[in-house]
């Protein structure tokens, strides 16, 4: 049966009519055209499919959208703000942390996730925080060091930011 | 070339070249020139596999150009090849081979990649070849192109040609800059129409500006956006999904279906073809669970092999070989030998696990049809939807979304066909993508298979006997780099492809290219037995393997890893976890050491450390490249200690990442990467090289560290444990 699902996708309200019990990758890459997230296994595994719902790592491929309901997803489109890239994924660009691209979303948003709760991890924390999400390509060396890289220009955003 | 008429300014395009306009008659060249939208264009040759590429077409094609150049009424400069982009970054690399030949900034060059409208027939992107093979004739087309706009500059400025130089994208007269004509100035509402037939002059690599500096990916931008298009993120109106019912086994047949509980789930459609039964749905999700409701049985497969038995199939399965190389002659070597050493090798079946799933989506629309797909060659797959349809090939487009991952593994495209025959019965268009799950059943395996290396020493510890036999791993780098004087090298079988003798089929399932076919085992089998000999001469893996090379471009490269690596090589085992592993990979040298730890308990490596040096000639993209050898290195931990497909009576048991582990950013080593300079060598492969090396170069690091030899892939803790005890 169908039901209305009311949700923050990226800042924006959205309402879906759905089987609630359907998971959130399909709902986003389908209903709502947002194809950045990826599938890449289906069953919790690989973290293609990672999304943020109110600011948690959130594999959507295993999560029913019924759960959405009055909160907020953040997905890789959410991420850039008028035309500029955030922090961290300008540091993936910098840095060369992707070849094939497929698992970048769901890599920029498993470390934005990361950040948000510890601003400034060491190696060991990120590979940690991101031991979930596989890279086919092999460019795991890259996006620990993106990672760091972004991790120190947000800091000294907050610096500015304060001295303002 | 010089130009044998002068050139118009007409609605035709002006041809030049020995045969005129005559030759470029056919059909896919005018629509090319009709797209193509007016400009500067260069047809080129790319020479290598043209005889596959004959091959594949039947013949006819030997000068037909297959790629082209275009220099835009704006100025900007495109290239069109049938290659395609998986991470890989050819879409970079040739962007900057172009940017320097023909002087104009990077972010004006355009690539137009595998789309089979727009661009000519490309045999496949695979075997680290273009960079190699592509690179040197867009080269000279591109210096042909920086050829005719100085000409046309020359008339323009009043100048003579030689008094002229090219910068950032206009001509200018060396002795007084002022005086210049932009590329778009030049070319203005021009078409012009060249075919490459002689070498023009091409720059010397100390003249480059942008080759040999590392450049960020073009394509980065749109990857971390999300904005970068996959075939799965193709949305056309009126598309339905398709989940399809798939057997429990390979080889079991279709008995009996039931669909009518399917049927009944809100929106879904099937549809059947024979063996080919799906559910269609405009969510993926939901045609998916309207499958689940799909009852059917399938007969039992015929096949009875697993992986406990099929090391002894595969050898007894063909008894045809190709002679790889052979000179000298055994029994002298055999005489010659101090001390002989016989051993045997072991590599099972492992799958591509692409990032991306195979993919593709179909529009029929009367006599045409278009298709997005995920694949390697967007030509053969052109050829297998407008053989299914009946259609020819020129009514049938192939477009290659940006691909995730291809590791030899999207040279075949079973989901275009099924895509297409689907789009065909449903009247309207159709999306399959994969699951995990199809992937790992429908994978083209890399060949399980063995390796009997017999290797002989003389007194003064040279290897002076190699006789090396491997069955169903393919001969790629089955010749060993080193100088010996009486050597065989034989391999039985159909290579990785499969195939082989009469009716017997040596694999239960498909079987194909994996980055770096062949190599990977055969370096394993190959460089482990290096090994063992340098034991058996008494000497460390190091002094023993220049002792016995006389290469010495691979002299350099493997001082340079050893400098980098900084430890002392001592005969093994030392309990360090030091191991080094040494190829010549299709003319890129690499040598690779590795430091590890290994727990005797649990039988788990961990990779502390992996040093690379790599010459590959001249390096177009230094950036490109160490990203490629750290991808290579990183990949090459998953088939050295953990990737292995199982399977039984036709079912494969590993169906996802939970039980087929790959790397993971808990075993990142640090890894360090020397680029050995060598410019004066044309471009060599740098996809594959690297990963060839990382069987053999850990499986060497755990003898050092522990004193057992691993003699099958992947060495997984239970079989470190076995070999730990078996020493007891
Ligand atoms: S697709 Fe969700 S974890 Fe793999
Ligand atoms: S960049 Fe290809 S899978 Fe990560």
């Amino acid at each position: 049966m169908d039901k209305t699902i009311r949700f923050k996708l990226n800042g924006k309200e959205v309402l879906v009519d759905s089987p609630p019990e359907r998971m959130l990758l399909w709902v986003l890459r389908t209903d709502l055209g947002h194809t950045g997230t990826k599938y890449g296994c289906g069953e919790g595994f690989c973290g293609a499919c990672t999304v943020l719902v109110d600011g948690k790592p959130t594999l959507s491929c295993q999560f029913p959208l019924a759960g959405a309901e009055g909160k907020s997803v953040l997905t890789i489109e959410g991420l850039a703000r008028g035309g500029r890239l955030h922090p961290l994924q300008q540091a993936f660009v910098d840095e060369g942390a992707l070849q094939c691209g497929y698992c970048t979303p769901g890599m920029i948003l498993q470390a934005y996730a990361l950040l948000l709760r510890k601003p400034n991890p060491t190696e060991a924390e990120i590979a940690d925080a991101l031991d979930v999400n596989l890279c086919r390509c092999g460019s795991y060396n890259r996006i620990i060091a993106a990672v760091r890289t972004a991790s120190q220009a947000m800091k000294m955003k907050v610096v500015d930011h304060e001295a303002r | 070339m010089k130009p044998a008429k002068t050139m118009r300014n007409d609605d035709e395009y002006t041809m030049f070249g020995p045969n005129g306009g005559g030759s470029w008659t056919t059909l896919e060249r005018r629509e090319f020139l009709k797209l193509a939208g007016g400009g500067l264009i260069v047809f080129f040759a790319v020479g290598d596999g043209l005889a596959l590429q004959e091959g594949q077409r039947g013949g006819g094609y030997p000068d037909d150009p297959n790629a082209y150049l275009k220099v835009g009424p704006d100025g900007r400069v495109a290239c069109f090849t049938g290659k395609i982009e998986m991470g890989q970054g050819i879409f970079t690399s040739l962007a900057m081979m172009l940017a320097d030949e023909l002087d104009v900034p990077l972010d004006s060059v355009d690539m137009v990649m595998g789309d089979t409208a727009l661009c000519p027939y490309d045999a496949g992107t695979f075997g680290s070849r273009s960079t190699k093979y592509f690179g040197p004739p867009m080269r000279l087309a591109a210096a042909e192109a920086r050829g005719v706009l100085v000409r046309l500059a020359s008339a323009r400025l009043g100048a003579a040609e030689d008094a002229l130089l090219t910068k950032d994208g206009a001509v200018y007269v060396a002795k007084s800059p002022a005086k210049r004509a932009t590329y778009a100035e030049l070319i203005g509402g021009k078409k012009i129409a060249i075919r490459l037939e002689q070498k023009p002059p091409i720059k010397h690599h100390t003249k480059h500006l942008v080759s040999g500096k590392p450049a960020l990916r073009t394509d980065a931008r749109a990857k971390v956006t999300g904005e970068a298009k996959f075939t799965g993120d193709i949305r056309i109106p009126g598309m339905l999904y398709a989940a399809i019912l798939r057997p429990p086994a390979h080889g079991a047949k279709l008995a009996s279906v039931d669909t009518s509980a399917a049927e009944r789930f809100p929106g879904a459609r099937i549809v059947r073809d024979g063996d080919l039964v799906a559910v269609l749905h405009d969510k993926p999700d939901l045609a998916a669970e309207a499958l689940a409701l799909v009852e059917a049985e399938f007969g039992p497969s015929d096949s009875k092999l697993d992986n406990t038995i099929i090391f002894a199939h595969l050898k007894q399965v063909e008894s045809r070989s190709e002679v790889v190389v052979e000179s000298g002659n055994l029994d002298e070597g055999a005489k010659l030998a101090a001390k002989t050493v016989e051993r045997s090798y072991f590599a099972h079946y492992v799958a591509h696990a692409p990032s991306e799933p195979h993919t593709a989506v179909v529009r029929i629309d009367a006599d045409k049809a278009e298709v997005w797909a995920s694949t390697q060659s967007p030509f053969r797959a052109r050829q297998e939807v407008a053989r299914t349809l009946g259609l020819p090939e020129a009514n049938v487009r192939v477009m290659t979304p940006f691909v995730g991952c291809g590791l030899g593994g999207k040279n075949q495209g079973g989901q275009i066909v099924e895509a297409t025959r689907l789009a065909r019965l449903a009247g309207k268009p159709v999306q399959v993508a994969w699951t995990r799950k199809e992937e790992f059943f429908n994978d083209s395996f890399r060949p399980a298979a063995v390796y009997d290396v017999r290797a002989g020493l003389d007194a003064a510890n040279r290897i002076v006997l190699w006789d090396y036999k491997n069955y169903q791993a393919g001969s790629r780098s089955s010749q060993p780099v080193y100088d010996i004087p009486h050597k065989r090298v034989l391999s039985f079988g159909g290579g990785w492809g499969g195939g082989g003798e009469g009716a017997v089929r040596a694999h239960p399932f498909a079987t194909g290219a994996w980055r770096g076919p062949g190599s990977n085992t055969n370096i394993f089998a190959t460089e482990s037995h290096i090994d063992v000999m340098a034991e058996a001469a008494g000497m460390d893996p190091l002094a023993f393997r220049f002792h016995n090379l006389a290469d010495a471009r691979m002299k350099k490269v493997v001082t340079a890893a050893a400098d980098k690596f900084g430890r002392t090589f001592a005969k093994a085992p030392t309990g360090h976890g030091y191991g080094i592993a040494i190829t010549d990979y299709l003319g890129t040298y690499v040598a690779t050491m590795a430091e590890i730890e290994v727990d005797k308990q649990k039988g788990t490596v961990r990779v502390r450390r992996v040093v690379c040096a790599q010459d590959t000639g001249e390096v177009i993209n230094p950036e490109g490249a160490r990203m490629q050898i750290e991808g290579c290195i990183t990949m090459g931990l998953g088939y050295a200690l953990t990737e292995e497909i199982r399977f039984k009576d036709g079912r494969v048991l590993d169906e996802n990442f939970d039980t087929y582990e790959i790397p993971r950013f808990s075993w990142l080593p640090k890894i360090e990467v020397v680029l050995v300079d060598n410019p004066d060598m044309a471009p060599q492969g740098c996809g594959e090289p690297a990963v060839t090396v990382m069987g053999a170069v850990i499986a060497n690091a755990i003898y050092d560290a522990i004193g057992v030899r691993m003699h099958t892939l992947p060495m997984t803790p239970a079989r470190i444990k076995e070999a730990l005890a078996a020493k007891r």
